[in-house]
């Protein structure tokens, strides 16, 4: 008649728990194809029948660069840490750029695939993440014109760059954490859609990117460190860019509160990802 | 061996009405304490009710029903979409779901490069989607267009390229929804094969589907659900045919004919009824094409009738004649009718009608016609329901004309045939509307 089963799948009801019985990582696994393929198609898509192509992941935070040099470095005479004001904007733009803008297409990556989310299983979690991998095609692209800069700049190479890495890490955690979250809200909560663009607006300038964390008056400092995009910020500056100023422990706090966005936005997606189909 | 699939009481809750409160609302409930009530009964709706059902490896199982009564969601569990708020389900092994062919097709992606993305959404490897690659392609028949974007496509070609996917997957069990409620009849025979071959190589297949022909002719077993239940579970044609008994369950087949007005004639012998028996004499609910039928005149006469002829005419919708008989026509004469109640009875070996409507008139007359005693035009409209008249899941109905004969095709002076009996599934048909 039939082959030995090869696996057995139990459904068990939902009573609010943590979804125990898959585990999150060994699904991940047998799936990374698929987390693959969505990023694939996120990259593929994005730049379909747009003339610039890949090039927008540049023009981008180029273009934001510029505009800040102008007001900020040329106008307002903001200080930077003894870095040409271009340059020092420009590094905390990379990861923000990549921030802000994967945040918002993960917050929507549940709500603009109804139909995959109503149709077929996969690990629900692969949407968001691939978008979080996918945007990181355009990181890259933006980064390699940030190594153009640093040598326009003559930036000494020194050990601390071999921590960017880490850098990197940080920004991958945090904005998957960021966009899990915001993806499960949004298939409850429709207002996320229009929350979001307005508080990533807000977090550019409450956030130090485009001036100094020393420029923050000492008391406001703390409230500073609950900030995890600061952390980041601060973290890409202190590996690129010599001799930046950096508060460990306070830098330590934005960077605990990263993780705990991490954990709260991977909590609140699996605790809700099994009613997703129903709410959609 | 354990079963392939265990369902175990399983029942799923939806809320309805306000299903998806806005993030303002959430504040406003809570601020109002409002969460603290309980929901109401009547805002909840059972999708399920406990469902139980056991599916044994190999089995093909068809599952029917009436919009609404379930089916779907039942798939959605089964294929962990959506979680049941009670019970459990226990697969084994690897579950493929088509709940629509061509799920995750992006628009601005190429076929190729969708077929890569679909096969991926649906489970199969990528080195598996690329070794199959070309029978993919050439199974779906778009090989001219498969490095264009597939918002290029017709709605036919889409769903060919996503059944092509689709049927080159490799699952342990087989899910499918309505996959056949689409596409022409090309693409549906080609979905019929790929299903077939599979049943024969002992997967275990759940098929859902409004097209109770292929649903007959594909599953020996049939789950009827109703109202989120198991209405009944067995052999698919008993099954099929209190289904479709239940459909027609309101229409009277015993008509009465008492207070029909409208009428002429001397009324000393009058219908009181017609009433559709099948031959062992129970009443018949449905009447099918090719059922042997008994149709039974009832009359009550008050006065003696002498030589009367029973007869009656039957139109089409659009009133065109089909048949007019009586028992003067068959040479019968009923010397005389004292009063009182009666009936005759009518014995049809087949009734070879189409699937249609059909308006059926009586009338009683003298031996030669000249007095009408009783003459009811258009007392009854009887509904002929579609059956598998040729045994070939083809289920003729009027598009087909009015009546069929009793036929047998004879192919053997064709002489190359080399296996003159194999069938190939009819084209589905979309039902007419009702």
């Amino acid at each position: 008649m039939s082959t030995a089963p090869i696996s057995s799948t139990a459904i068990v009801p939902d009573r609010g728990r943590l979804n125990t019985r898959t585990n999150v990582i060994t699904e991940f696994w047998r799936y990374r194809e698929l987390l693959y393929f969505f990023a694939w198609r996120d990259i593929k898509v994005r730049y379909r029948q747009a003339v610039l192509g890949a090039a927008w992941a540049v023009i981008q935070p180029l273009l934001n660069m510029v505009v800040f040099a102008f007001i900020f470095g040329r106008l307002a005479h903001m200080p930077s840490n003894g870095i040409p004001y271009p340059l020092f904007s420009y590094c905390a733009l990379v990861p923000w750029t990549y921030f802000s803008g994967t945040l918002g297409l993960a917050s929507s990556s549940l709500t603009g695939n109804t139909s995959l989310l109503t149709k077929v299983y996969f690990p629900r979690i692969l949407l968001p993440a691939g978008t979080v991998l996918a945007g990181l095609l355009d990181f890259g692209i933006a980064t390699l014109l940030l190594i153009a800069m640093m040598i326009y700049y003559h930036i000494k190479v020194s050990w601390l760059m071999l921590l960017s890495p880490l850098a990197i890490l940080l920004m991958i955690v945090l904005t998957l954490g960021a966009g899990m979250l915001m993806a499960a809200m949004s298939v409850k909560y429709r207002d996320i859609k229009y929350v979001l663009p307005f508080l990533i607006q807000l977090m550019l300038f409450a956030t130090p990117i485009i001036y100094p964390s020393s420029v923050v008056p000492e008391r406001f400092r703390p409230f500073l460190a609950l900030n995890p995009i600061w952390g980041m910020v601060d973290c890409f500056r202190a590996c690129l860019l010599p001799n930046q100023p950096f508060d460990f422990k306070l830098i330590g706090i934005s960077v605990g509160v990263t993780f705990v966005v991490f954990a709260a936005g991977l909590y609140y997606f699996r605790k809700s990802e099994k009613t997703f189909a129903d709410i959609i | 061996m354990s079963a392939a699939i265990q369902i175990d009481k399983v029942c799923k809750k939806y809320q309805i009405g306000h299903v998806n409160p806005t993030l303002r609302e959430h504040i406003t409930n809570v601020m109002t304490l409002k969460f603290l009530k309980k929901k109401s009964e009547e805002d909840v709706m059972w999708a399920l009710k406990d469902v139980s059902l056991s599916i044994q490896h190999g089995e093909t199982v068809g599952i029917i029903g009436r919009n609404g009564a379930g089916k779907s969601t039942l798939l959605k569990v089964l294929s962990k979409i959506t979680y049941p708020t009670s019970g459990t389900t226990r697969v084994e092994g690897r579950v493929i779901s088509l709940l629509e062919v061509g799920t995750g097709f992006h628009d601005e992606l190429t076929g190729r490069e969708n077929i890569f993305l679909n096969g991926s959404i649906l489970g199969m490897p990528k080195k598996e989607v690329r070794r199959q690659m070309e029978a993919i392609i050439d199974y779906s028949g778009v090989e001219q267009f498969i490095d264009t974007p597939i918002k290029r496509y017709s709605s036919g070609m889409r769903l060919r390229l996503g059944f092509a996917v689709a049927a080159h997957l490799d699952p342990d069990i087989l899910i499918v929804d309505e996959v056949l409620a689409v596409g022409d009849a090309q693409f549906q025979k080609k979905c019929l094969d790929t299903i077939r071959k599979l049943r024969e190589s002992a997967r275990t297949i759940l098929f859902v589907s409004h097209n109770l022909a292929v649903v007959e002719n594909l599953c020996e077993r049939c789950v009827w659900i109703d109202q989120g239940q198991v209405q009944m579970d067995g052999e698919s044609g008993a099954v099929i045919r209190d289904y479709q008994e239940s459909a027609r369950e309101h229409k009277a087949v015993t008509v009465e004919l008492d207070s029909t007005t409208g009428r002429r004639g001397t009324g000393k012998i009058r219908f009181n009824g017609l009433e559709f028996l099948s031959p062992d004499g129970m009443s018949q609910k449905i009447i099918r094409a090719g059922d042997p039928v008994v149709m039974r005149f009832h009359y009550t006469a008050t006065d003696t009738v002498e030589f009367p002829s029973f007869g009656f005419k039957m139109y089409t919708e659009s009133g065109v004649l089909v048949t007019e008989t009586s028992t003067s026509h068959h040479s019968i004469y009923i010397p005389a009718i004292e009063p009182g109640v009666g009936y005759l009875d009518l014995n049809i070996t087949s009734l070879n009608l189409l699937a249609a409507r059909f308006t059926i008139s009586l009338w009683v007359t003298d031996q030669t016609g000249a007095t009408v005693h009783d003459n009811v035009e258009n007392a009854v409209i009887v509904e002929v329901e579609p059956a598998n008249l040729y045994n070939s899941n083809w289920f003729a109905d009027s598009r087909f004309g009015i009546v069929y004969f009793p036929q047998k095709w004879d192919l053997s002076g064709i002489p190359a045939v080399e296996n003159p009996t194999a069938k190939l599934p009819p084209p589905q048909l979309e039902p007419l509307p009702k």
